[in-house]
């Protein structure tokens, strides 16, 4: 089985966001960059498939050389080679050029099923998917929480709105993954020094011919709004206090 | 030249998503500031009865594909039909929700349309004539303004943040055949598990009342259940409670959990870690009940109250049960 993870690294989700005085985006010292979230769930249900049917899993990623570091993270933890897409007019790009490119690496290889996470805790866009899955002309099932795969097609359960569907797809597909699908492994010590020797092959934009547009593009980082300072609720009795509170929520903010 | 601005509503069995008639006044607004018309695009089966009500929410046409291979939804069956009437109208605008189904269908439409879209805002507006769209980024430790520079300008829409305001216009039901390919239809839905709790999901709620590591428990959250129960809220918690295992997966708010923007959240024993507040910042109004007064929960709360939450909850549920009988 030919598997495919698509991994992006971001800023780890305890990281303190803040944007540049001039509003072109977040000023990156101190930031501590790891795998998505979401994508490391990816990563390990692709081993975990690998381990049951055999097959080979390849890691691609778009970012600048630090994001190296993400696809050796994904090989020690098993995962068998890697792409990594890494080219300057990538910074910036929306949702329709990352699963440009990522489209265009992914087609001169065996895919059979394709992993991405659900969104990137970056830019939240929860799109890249979606959009590979259709510029690669395959079905898609996002933001699955298990996965089984038999006689050619996979069974994934996807939470909606007060319910949980069952949904059944042949392969060649692509599926998001959400946080429950999996607890993802360590990298063991062997692991990461077999991975130092695992291929990864770096490719920039003109390898893959495709150029980076922008359909959709942030022109402008703000912080976010600011709150008005609260009231704290004083006093020594917590059932007063609890009075207090339920008038304030009935009379002055109106919301019970 | 593209022209209009356009939603796609969304049902379930046959009945509208409230986001649905949110879209409809956003859109209207936008409209109205730009002279042109709303249209919106519904696919299901046996919708075309309803279709009509969208009127009363400032939509002007309603184009309506119904077929059997429409219900229920499927990325598959409703991208082909969006895709074939929005490329035959070529709108200058196009909304979805952020809901599960918007999300995914609106993804597959950037890839089908080859334009651009802006995920989740919570203010979208008309800037030199164009959608200038707002939307939270890294969880919303900070915010982005989004410009598009190809047609239609995409945006999907947080449910629960843009007011439903009934503004009535034709609302005139255009029937369009979806025309698809039974052999492109690949996925299919075996099963509906319904939740049968009756509480609505965390990213529609009204009203939350979740519990952190200070519910000390998985039984710490009987007194929250109880609370819930009298405005029929939904209870939510943060990452420490899930991970411990005392809540359920689909209950966690903040970054790696669900986006929430109820009218009241309640944070009860949550100290606030930086990834729990990005997932709940948009709420209207925000409690914080902590026994630490140095809690991070207490920078973004309206109100809060320093005490034992085992003390200050059972009181202030037996409060809100004499307000609202």
């Amino acid at each position: 089985m030919n598997i495919v993870a698509c991994v992006k690294q971001v800023p780890d989700t305890e990281a303190q966001i803040k944007v540049k005085p001039d509003g072109s985006g977040i000023e990156e010292g101190g930031i501590k960059w790891v795998m998505n979230t979401y994508d490391e769930f990816g990563v390990e249900e692709a081993l975990r498939l690998k381990e049951k049917n055999g097959g080979e899993v390849t890691i691609v990623t778009i970012g600048p050389a630090r994001a190296m570091e993400t696809i050796r993270t994904a090989l020690a933890m098993g995962a068998d080679k890697g792409i990594h897409i890494c080219d300057p007019a990538f910074d910036g790009a929306d949702a329709y050029a990352t699963a440009s490119a990522l489209a265009a690496a992914i087609k001169g290889i065996p895919h059979d099923i394709i992993f991405c996470g659900q969104r990137a805790i970056d830019d939240d866009s929860g799109q890249v998917g979606a959009v590979l899955a259709e510029l690669l002309g395959i079905p898609q099932v996002t933001v699955i929480t298990k996965l089984e795969f038999a006689g050619g097609a996979i069974k994934a359960i996807r939470p909606i709105e007060g319910a949980q569907l069952l949904i059944e797809c042949p392969l060649p597909c692509l599926v998001t993954a959400q946080k429950g699908l999996n607890e993802p492994r360590y990298a063991s010590l062997p692991g990461i020094m077999k991975a130092k020797r695992k291929p990864v092959d770096v490719k920039d934009l003109a390898a893959l011919g495709v150029t980076v547009t922008a359909n959709a593009k942030v022109a402008k980082f703000i912080p976010p709004p600011a709150r008005a300072a609260g009231k704290i609720i004083c006093g020594d009795d917590p059932a007063m206090k609890a009075r207090e509170l339920a008038r304030l929520l009935r009379e002055e903010a109106k919301v019970i | 030249m593209a022209k209009g601005v356009w939603i796609v509503a969304e049902q379930r069995d046959g009945a509208f998503r409230k986001i649905s008639f949110e879209l409809a006044s956003t859109a209207r607004k936008l409209a109205d500031v730009l002279g042109e018309e709303v249209c919106a695009v519904l696919c299901g089966s046996g919708v075309e009865g309803i279709a009509g009500q969208l009127g009363k929410y400032g939509v002007d046409k309603v184009f309506v594909a119904d077929a059997p291979a429409l219900e229920p939804y499927t990325t598959d069956a409703h991208a082909a039909a969006v895709a074939k009437i929005v490329k035959e109208n070529d709108p200058a605008i196009l909304l979805l929700g952020a809901s599960t189904q918007g999300k995914d269908l609106s993804a597959r439409l950037v890839g089908k349309l080859a334009t651009g879209l802006a995920t989740d805002c919570t203010d979208v507006k008309i800037a030199d004539g164009k959608l200038l769209a707002i939307r939270p980024m890294y969880a919303g430790k900070c915010f982005g303004e989004v410009v598009f520079s190809t047609f239609p300008q995409m945006a999907s829409l947080r449910p629960n943040v843009f007011p439903a305001v009934e503004n009535a216009k034709a609302g005139a039901v255009v029937k369009f055949d979806p025309a698809l390919d039974a052999g492109l239809l690949k996925t299919k839905v075996l099963e509906v598990q319904k939740d049968t709790s009756g509480k609505a999901d965390l990213t529609e709620a009204n009203i939350i009342v979740s519990g952190g590591r200070g519910m000390k428990g998985p039984e710490g959250y009987a007194i929250l259940e109880e609370l819930a129960a009298v405005f029929g809220a939904t209870v939510g918690a943060s990452r420490a409670a899930v991970d411990a295992g005392w809540r359920p997966q689909s209950d966690q708010v903040g970054q790696t959990g669900k986006i929430v923007s109820p009218n009241l959240y309640i944070a009860c024993g949550i100290s606030g870690a930086i990834q729990h507040l990005a997932g709940m910042s948009s709420s209207k109004i925000i409690v914080a009940i902590n026994k630490d007064a140095e809690a991070p929960i207490f920078t973004k709360a309206d109100y809060g109250i320093v005490d034992d939450l085992f003390k200050v909850v059972p009181e202030f549920t037996k409060e809100c049960k004499k307000l609202l009988a």
